[in-house]
């Protein structure tokens, strides 16, 4: 019988071959993205500066890590999980290597957002991330058909019933602790604590259900919907509440009174990345401000490039403003690093809300 | 007996491409999913054998629960898959002649030439609340407020027997097409209704093609996915999506490994079951398909 | 009431598209007779059969059983059962349902319909057959229950079309006989189609012979045999000799036709065109060594064996005779001076006028 060992050997060899296959001749940067995050005019200009190609691959937090893990950390030489997914997954699995901060420019980040990143994604004193797009999760709402929503938990308001919506994934629990006047955060290195939470949580998610019309999965599914009226509060990102607002004043991102929650997605580079060099000219070329605020544009979102916000159109500033007063910048929730077996816990009840009837 | 060995030896380079097709990109994957189904998590990196990822499916009612409605579901959409198809599939096998046979396998074939996921869209588009039906509704004055068919059990099994329909009707075209028209017409000349006809001639000679087009199905149906996700509601979990989750939102492979390997066993299982119940024999069910 | 016939078919018309496949045929079947139709494949009788059976409804027409019309009467009402000529026994039952199967359809109950269908599986021979399957019968066998199928109901008509054509010669033959004595002991009245002449002798009462959609002749075998009303029916019933020529002159009951050759032979024929044709059977067909053996006869000619086709007692000779474009066929008594008579060899043939039939071509 064939032992796991040799059996991923062969998967490996397999994939080896399929890539050599289909290899150019030209040097590539195979990188995996979120949607936006690597406009075309963008690569187009880094192709020219460097004579490096892109290969882009869109994604998400999760299968980011999945794909990474079932290559073990093979198949892409640039990542962009969000920061709080790197430490936990890199215990775990090993899928990403330590970042050689000397090669990348650290002047061209705001320190401050470089800082917490380091700190976030460093383990045993190596760093394995920095910093490229932040932005929040909060509440996307149309304030002529539900004028009263201002926090997560108006999202359970009868009088919406079957006119909310929110992702039935880690966002949405975490959010509706602060809600309810928990700190999910603080709790996170005491499993049993955070379990007995989460169960609190379900719980509130379970009775919140009977108002929400559909777990949202795809965002253009959710902003139909909000176009459509079929929904008229749904707990989501801020950029696509900004990308609504432009279209309808009506429609407007709100942060809630229990706080934004805030996100930023890194750079990192995997385990078995192949053009190391390639993924640092990338980085750095990207913290450049005025690519930084192309690609903040065309992502609806913000960016850790210092200095890149002056050279930003004035309509996202101004729809930021309005989300954002001062106090509201300050109430934002940042996710700290995701240990490990948080995950574990946190599925199990989203597991349970989306069973049972 | 034995064979010349040169003659065995071509018998081997024939086979040998089937073999490896077979052994790499079936076999191979489900000793991987096996072995790795019987691995526990201790610690990072660290994995010891042992059973409790199956025995977390059934200690865990969530789980268990989320199968069994899964597969109820499931044999609904067969049973209602069949009843559908049979009145088509045998339309299309005594009465249809030529080109207009024809067209109808294509008209039952042309849904499968765009992907699962456009299909699923298609019916999004008409089910939803701002949808071609509800609009259509209100237009002809039925309702006087939109109406939502989305999210619900009956547009996924709607939008799963839509999936399932032709590959009943093949299976059962063909079973009824080799029924001798005489054997039919006999029925009736020595007095039996369209329905006697029909329960002890057409049902009993059909029957082959009736349980390989359930099984194809069935099958089909349990292990969908972008059907139950795009279309169910908030309170539907297919199993497959249990699956999905454990693999690629909890990273836990051995637990969706495990279910994947459960879901093998128990819906073979259910097979089984509903074979032995019908009186059929794989092997002659098989020849139908 | 007792009907004075089983079944009568009035200007009965079947058309698909401009085409009739059965042309205005009128016919009644009494009570207890061996009915056959006999017709080349084709000709409209498997139609015909389907209408009486209720399968396809004439264009115009009636048809009664019993006096009772059966236009509107479906063809699981009708007191008509049909043996297929696929027999279309029921696979996917047992030699006993298939027997209890019309039974259980008229709402007898399970245990009596077992019952009936075992005696009438004794009837026919196959007793304690009624637990095999259907396909590990023999051909006969199978016949059997297809006709044990249909008499279980005690129907007024048994229909049977063509069911021994699937059979080898020697079970043909043995069958014949069979089906005969079967129709004799239930007394129940069959209509047999067919396009094999001989089946239709042997079995039948009456003949209805079809051609084209229309009946040319119905009578006994005899009548047919002897006195056949038409071209086609002298030609397609029994072997006969046929010869094409021109009348040449017509006295009282007589008739003489000019062959090409310019041989004239006699015959017997009303015929208003010049155009005719002359039959005569093989057996008719007197053969002798000399002449003078034959003196009495109008027709007589000399003529050399070319073919001598042994067949016991249907042994026949064909011979080459002047005047005829084709060899003169006639039987070959296997005894007597001429049974072993070799090809070559010398012979005088002869028939009377009465024996030789004149139609119009």
């Amino acid at each position: 019988m064939l032992t796991k060992r040799t059996g991923l050997k062969l998967a490996t060899a397999f994939a080896a071959l399929m890539i050599t296959g289909t290899a150019h001749a030209a040097e590539k940067l195979r990188l995996l993205t979120w949607a936006d995050y690597a406009p075309k005019e963008v690569v187009d200009q880094f192709t020219k500066e460097t004579g490096i190609e892109v290969e882009i691959t869109l994604s998400n937090n999760e299968e980011m890590i999945s794909k990474l893990r079932a290559t073990q950390g093979a198949g892409f030489d640039l990542v962009q999980p969000s920061q709080d997914r790197i430490a936990g997954p890199q215990t775990e699995f090993g899928i990403y290597k330590p970042l050689d901060l000397s090669k990348l420019k650290s002047d061209l980040f705001i320190a401050s957002m470089l800082e917490a990143t380091k700190k976030n994604t460093t383990i045993d004193g190596k760093v394995y991330g920095v910093p490229h797009i932040w932005g929040t999760d909060g509440l996307i709402v149309n304030t002529k058909l539900a004028p009263k929503v201002a926090d997560y938990n108006d999202l359970c308001d009868p009088a919406l019933a079957g006119k909310t919506s929110f992702r039935s994934k880690r966002p949405a629990l975490i959010a509706f602790a602060f809600a309810n006047g928990m700190d999910p955060f603080a709790s996170y290195g005491d499993a049993k604590a955070y379990a007995a939470m989460m169960d609190k949580v379900g719980a509130k998610l379970a009775e919140c259900k009977k108002t929400v019309k559909f777990f949202w999965d795809g965002k253009d599914q959710l902003l139909n919907a909000l176009r459509s009226g079929e929904v008229v509060a749904a707990m989501a990102w801020d950029t696509g509440g900004w990308k609504l607002n432009t279209e309808s004043a009506d429609i407007k991102f709100i942060a809630p009174k229990s706080g934004a929650l805030g996100w930023v997605d890194t750079f990192a580079i995997p385990a078995k990345g192949r053009n190391d060099d390639a993924a640092y000219k990338w980085i750095n070329f990207n913290m450049r401000p005025e690519i930084a605020a192309k690609v903040a544009a065309a992502a609806g979102n913000f960016t850790a490039s210092n200095g890149a916000d002056k050279l930003m159109q004035g309509k996202l500033k101004d729809q930021f403003a309005e989300s954002f007063p001062k106090a509201a910048i300050d109430n934002i929730k940042w996710y700290p690093a995701v240990p490990a077996g948080i995950e574990e816990i946190e599925g199990k009840v989203l597991d349970r809300l989306k069973a049972g009837s | 007996m034995s064979r010349k060995p040169a003659q065995s030896l071509t018998l081997f380079l024939l086979l040998a491409p089937a073999v490896l097709w077979l052994g790499v990109l079936i076999v191979l994957p489900h000793v991987e999913i096996l072995v790795l189904s019987f691995s526990e998590r201790v610690a990072p990196r660290v994995y010891a054998f042992g059973f409790g990822n199956y025995l977390e499916f059934f200690t865990e009612p969530l789980y268990w629960r989320t199968f069994a409605r899964t597969a109820i579901m499931s044999i609904l959409v067969t049973a209602i898959t069949l009843v559908l198809a049979f009145p088509i599939a045998l339309y299309i096998a005594r009465v249809a002649q030529g080109r207009m046979k024809a067209m109808l396998l294509l008209l039952c074939l042309l849904p499968f030439w765009v992907s699962e996921l456009v299909r699923t869209l298609g019916w999004m588009m008409l089910l939803r609340e701002t949808g071609v039906i509800s609009y259509m509704l209100q237009a002809i004055g039925v309702t006087d407020q939109r109406t939502e068919f989305l999210y619900n059990d009956g547009a996924v099994i709607l939008g799963l027997v839509y999936g399932g329909l032709l590959f009943m009707i093949v299976p059962l075209a063909n079973a009824l097409e080799s029924l001798d028209p005489s054997v039919v017409e006999a029925g009736f000349d020595l007095g039996g209704s369209r329905w006697t006809v029909l329960r002890r001639i057409v049902i009993p000679h059909a029957m082959p093609g009736i349980v390989a087009g359930s099984i194809i199905v069935f099958m089909l149906t349990v292990g969908n996915f972008a059907t139950p996700v795009l279309l169910g509601g908030k309170n539907g979990l297919w199993f497959t999506e249990q699956i999905y989750a454990q693999f690629i939102t909890r990273f836990n492979w051995p637990q969706g490994a495990a279910f994947g390997m459960l879901l093998l066993l128990l819906s073979s299982a259910i097979v089984w079951a509903g074979l032995r119940l019908t009186g059929q024999s794989l092997g002659t069910t098989l020849k139908q398909a | 009431m007792a009907h004075s016939s089983d079944l009568d078919l009035v200007n009965v018309v079947k058309r698909f598209g401009t085409h009739a496949a059965v042309n205005d045929v009128n016919f009644s079947v009494a009570p207890g007779e061996f009915f056959s139709i006999l017709g080349p494949s084709g000709c409209g009788k498997t139609t015909l059969m389907r209408m009486i059976a209720g399968f396809e409804h004439p264009t115009s027409g009636d048809i009664r059983i019993r006096g009772q019309s059966m236009i509107g009467v479906p063809a699981n009402k009708r007191p008509v059962n049909m043996v297929f000529q696929s027999l279309a026994l029921f696979p996917m039952m047992s030699v006993g349902e298939n027997v209890a199967y019309g039974l259980t359809c008229r709402g007898v109950s399970r245990a009596e319909a077992e019952e009936r269908a075992s005696r009438m599986l004794e009837r026919v021979g196959l007793k304690g057959f009624g637990e095999r399957r259907v396909t590990a019968l023999s051909g006969g066998q199978r016949q059997r229950v297809a006709i044990a199928r249909c008499l279980v109901l005690e129907p007024t008509l048994v229909l049977l079309d063509e069911p021994l054509g699937a059979l080898d010669l020697k079970l043909r033959e043995h069958m014949k006989i069979e089906l005969k004595q079967l129709q004799a002991t239930f007394n129940t009245t069959f209509a047999y189609i067919t396009h094999d002449q001989s089946e239709a002798l042997v079995m039948s009462d009456r003949i209805a012979v079809m051609n084209q959609g229309r009946f040319e002749q119905v009578g006994s075998p005899r009548e047919l045999y002897h006195n056949p009303a038409t071209p086609f029916v002298a030609s397609f019933v029994g072997e006969t000799n046929k010869w094409q020529g021109e009348a040449a002159s017509a006295s009282a009951g007589g008739i003489a036709v000019r062959l090409p050759s310019g041989t004239v032979i006699q015959g017997q024929g009303k015929v208003a065109e010049k155009a005719s044709l002359a039959f005569v059977r093989p057996e008719a067909v007197a053969l002798a060594q000399d002449s003078s053996a034959l003196s009495s006869l109008p027709n007589k000619f000399e003529g050399r064996v070319s073919a001598v086709l042994f067949d016991g007692a249907n042994s026949s000779l064909l011979i080459d005779t002047a005047g005829f474009e084709t060899p003169v066929r006639a039987v070959l008594p296997q005894a007597g001076p001429l049974a072993g008579i070799q090809v070559g060899a010398p012979i005088h043939v002869g028939w009377t006028a009465d024996a030789m039939k004149v139609f119009a071509a």
